[in-house]
């Protein structure tokens, strides 16, 4: 059914600007306006949206809105696109705000994705150019008017900061924008040459700051208020796969606020008056689970199932042209990466109004297109009838793109029985406390890998053969046509073999996908939070076998220019390793980006690691705004730091240890190293930003703690050893 | 009753006394700017000023704090709190901005206290504040820039 919905929804084809706007006005039901070609329902959206094209708004007030179809979960992509957006228009920051677009996959798909959704750290890779357009569009339709109500040659007119003059003629966009609403849209337009650009490369307020200084009001699903709300909070089985065999509520139900008990397959929700009311009672229902379904193995018990099966060949993924060479050491490694919670600040939540004919979704949507589709099937609705409003994320890193939209379900499953029972609609706001965050599954997969690399008599790499063990996040999803290759999972070997900067002779690569129980999911550079762990650790342990210093063993095998730029780039900025310090380095390709990261750390006298300072290299191909791809480096090495010090998720006989922040403990402050980036300055097409700072901060910190203790730690996470 | 005053003004709250302040500021007075995010003091984004002094809300209870003066991000507007505000515009400091509201009730508290804070005294008085964006390191530089703001 999914398989059938995405492919209802993909684009089949790239649509000529005139078709975009054209398809806008026809098939967008009303939410979005091609007015230029229906001047007559410009006039009937009234004062709204003059100049309305799918991705640009200019207001009679001169504000112009731009059209985010991405979420914004902290990564920037608003603030991107409204660069893309005003640059090509030549607006100036101040006038320029964001909305996020409804949920229409023929008008806002991701074109790399083919549904709408953010992911993969595709937001300004497949906006490039979509944006630029329309904002060069909007431009040329501005200019179009200004000249026919002037007349003069449209040659003669410029656009600058906001103002369009010729002469001594001017006008705001404001002005000029109904004008321009009844122009025809052009055929083609010019792109600004990058010598031409005003924001691109160098700065684009972050259109979120304000705001977001002032407590985020009306931001984000968390915080939606709607007349009559009720709160919902459920009760969920404590080992995945579990259903709900009897249910006491008795108690629950003469609790103060108490409005309904909702009782589900897998699940009771109870209904109140407030949140707080809602957890409290949620706390007091007493459940009895049928676990004849569920996943009932512990941790260690996987743990030696993936052992076992590294001593098994598992399915053959890749193997290099280069045949593997005589070898005169051999390293062998094994390595163990634990189940990791997203832990977003913002626990899931979102708020759903159905009366049984039409419906309405609140949440900080990152897949709307399933959120949508999903949402309209459990309530029984055509997709007309349904709409998705997309709220800020107050962070995701994977979280919120959910290939089964659970908790849009979840939400929608409790809306339908509140209705059968209430026979009135009434807006439900469902909330995840932190601990049903936590334990509630849809982790990064566990993952084991064993490498046997051989180095031959001139210190080069003479083979190098690799083995996963770990669960497919896309199997069994409507992803995994898409994903699922020969029987291998693409997410689960990123960043190896023909996807590695790396050339190898002799590399091999075999998969085991064990089925496990625990719903699994992409965690913040997914497939590369191992991957990149791996080699760039094997790595450092070859560099050192061989007598070489680990930048010059690197660049021996990196045969991908742009990969060696960041390397030497990164390594060239850190300068001399400062004193007291252990310096550890790594470099990685992901998402079509490049990051070296170089740390620097001290070993505390309890034989903790403090990560003092990171110098990165940075490529991302055209750096559209520096100061949010520094952000992205900061927060992306900053969550990995996170993960690799301390976080884990661990269960026994099925059930999670960990419960909230006491237990499953991310990064503080105090923790935080220094960071320097240093962005390649490129003109390659833009690629990701978002993710590519996560994956080499482990193995640079993990190479700089070998160096400085002879701990190699292939088991993660660092707490583990002691080390943090 | 329980009597509080939030950001200067007076109510009357009929919750029961176990409440906490966070849920009695959001579902009851609509003062979202205060977040949830772990309900066990754990990551400071309920973070709100009580009788000047900062707490996590999500384990403060409402029958305990009755008369006292509640200052939450929407009515903290002391010279303290529009330095940092100023200084996070200037280093574009949030990321997602969710634990952002809980960060500069924390950090105004700690200019309040230290005007010259080290990166020492910043990370001890921070430390409560998670940020899963890791936005930490643009955090001190910020609370460095909102001092020298408020020296003028």
């Amino acid at each position: 059914m999914l398989d059938r919905m995405i492919a209802n929804t993909a684009p089949s084809a790239p649509l000529s600007r005139r078709g975009f706007l054209k398809l806008s006005a026809g098939a967008a039901g009303g939410l979005m306006l091609g007015t230029a070609l229906q001047p007559e329902l410009a006039r009937a959206q009234g004062a709204d949206g003059v100049l309305a094209t799918p991705f640009v708004h200019i207001r009679p007030d001169n504000t112009v809105v731009v059209i985010v179809k991405h979420l914004d979960k902290g990564q920037g992509s608003a603030t991107g696109l409204a660069t893309l957006v005003a640059e090509e228009l030549d607006a100036d920051a101040a006038q320029v705000t964001t909305e996020f677009a409804p949920a229409n996959a023929e008008l806002y798909a991701n074109t790399l994705l083919g549904v709408q959704g953010t992911g993969g750290s595709t937001a300004m890779a497949n906006s490039w150019q979509q944006y630029r357009e329309a904002g060069a569009t909007a431009r040329a339709m501005l200019v179009a008017a200004a000249a026919e109500a002037w007349g003069v040659d449209p040659a003669t007119i410029t656009v600058s900061g906001g103002h369009i003059s010729a002469g001594d003629r001017n006008a705001s966009f404001g002005e000029m924008a109904e004008a321009a609403a009844t122009q025809a849209v052009p055929e083609s337009v010019t792109l600004k040459t990058p010598d031409q650009w005003v924001y691109i490369g160098k700065s684009f307020p972050r259109v979120d700051v304000a705001r977001k200084t002032e407590g985020a009001v009306g931001m984000f699903g968390m915080d939606v208020r709607l007349e009559n709300m009720a709160y919902a909070v459920s009760l969920r089985s404590p080992r995945f796969g579990g259903t709900l065999a009897g249910l006491d509520d008795a108690k629950a139900r003469a609790m103060p606020g108490v409005i309904d008990i909702i009782r589900l397959p897998d699940r009771a929700t109870v209904i109140a008056a407030s949140t707080w009311q809602a957890i409290q009672a949620r706390d007091a229902l007493s459940a009895e689970w049928d676990f004849s379904n569920a996943e009932t193995r512990g941790t260690e018990a996987l743990r030696r199932e993936y052992t076992a099966l590294l001593d098994q060949k598992g399915i053959e993924h890749y193997s290099a042209e280069a045949p593997a060479a005589e070898a005169a050491q051999v390293i062998e490694a094994d390595y163990f990466f634990p189940y990791l919670a997203h832990a977003p600040m913002e626990p899931l939540d979102v708020t759903v109004l159905f009366d049984g004919e039409r419906a309405t979704f609140w949440t900080g949507s990152q897949i709307q297109t399933l959120d949508h589709m999903i949402g309209a099937q459990v309530l029984g609705l055509d997709p007309a009838a349904v709409a998705v409003n997309t709220l800020w994320g107050g962070g995701s890193f994977g979280r919120r793109a959910i290939y089964d939209s659970h908790y849009v379900a979840e939400a929608a499953m409790v809306a339908k029985a509140w209705l059968a029972a209430h026979g009135q609609a009434r807006p439900i706001k469902l909330v995840w406390t932190r601990e049903d965050d936590v334990r509630g599954g849809y982790y990064r997969p566990m993952h084991m890998h064993r490498v046997r690399a051989g180095l031959d008599a001139e210190g080069k790499i003479a083979f190098w053969e690799q083995r996963l063990v770990g669960q497919s996040i896309v199997m069994g999803t409507s992803f995994e046509q898409y994903m699922v290759h020969d029987g291998v999972d693409a997410s689960s070997v990123e960043g190896l073999g023909e996807s590695s900067p790396y050339a190898i002779p002799g590399w091999t690569v075999d998969v085991h996908h064990p089925r496990v129980g625990v719903p699994v999911l992409w965690w913040r550079s997914v497939g590369h939070t191992h991957t990149a762990y791996v080699v760039e650790t094997m790595m450092d342990e070859l560099a050192e076998a061989a007598g070489a210093d680990p930048v010059e063993f690197r660049l021996r095998h990196l045969a991908d220019p742009r990969a060696r730029a960041v390397l030497e780039l990164a390594a060239e900025k850190a300068g001399e390793v400062p004193e007291g310090l252990t310096r550890g380095i790594a470099v990685h390709k992901s998402f079509g980006s490049y990051v070296a990261e170089v740390a620097d750390v001290r070993m505390r006298a309890d034989g903790t690691v403090k990560v003092e300072r990171v110098t990165c290299g940075v490529d991302c191909g055209v750096p559209i705004n520096p100061s949010n791809i520094v952000a992205q480096i900061e927060g992306g090495l900053g969550y990995g730091l996170s993960a690799i010090l301390r976080e884990e998720i661990t269960m026994t006989d099925g059930q999670v240890d960990q419960s909230n922040f006491y237990d499953y403990t991310p990064l503080r402050i105090g923790d935080m190293p220094q960071v320097e980036v240093h962005i390649v300055r490129s003109s390659e097409a833009p690629t990701g930003i978002g993710e590519p700072g996560t994956p080499p901060i482990g193995p640079a910190v993990a190479n700089a703690v070998r160096r400085a203790t002879g701990i190699a730690v292939r088991e993660l996470p660092f707490s583990r050893h002691g080390l943090a | 009753m329980i009597r509080l005053t939030v950001n200067g003004t007076p109510h009357e709250i009929a919750a029961d006394a176990g409440t906490p302040l966070l849920w009695t500021l959001r579902d009851e007075l609509g003062l979202t700017g205060t977040k949830f995010g772990c309900g066990v003091a754990s990551c400071g984004a309920c973070t709100v000023l009580l009788d000047g002094v900062p707490v996590r809300s999500c384990q403060t209870f409402v029958g305990d704090v009755d008369g006292a003066e509640v200052t939450t991000i929407e009515g903290a507007r002391d010279a303290a709190a529009q330095a940092i505000r100023k200084a996070w515009a200037e280093l574009e400091v949030p990321q997602c901005g969710y634990c952002q509201s809980g960060q500069i009730i924390s950090a105004a508290s700690l200019l309040r206290d230290t005007p010259k804070p080290t990166d020492e005294d910043i990370d001890a008085a921070m430390q409560g504040n998670l940020c899963r964006c890791a936005t930490y390191a643009r955090i001190r530089k910020a609370i460095h820039r909102a001092s020298e703001i408020m020296e003028g």
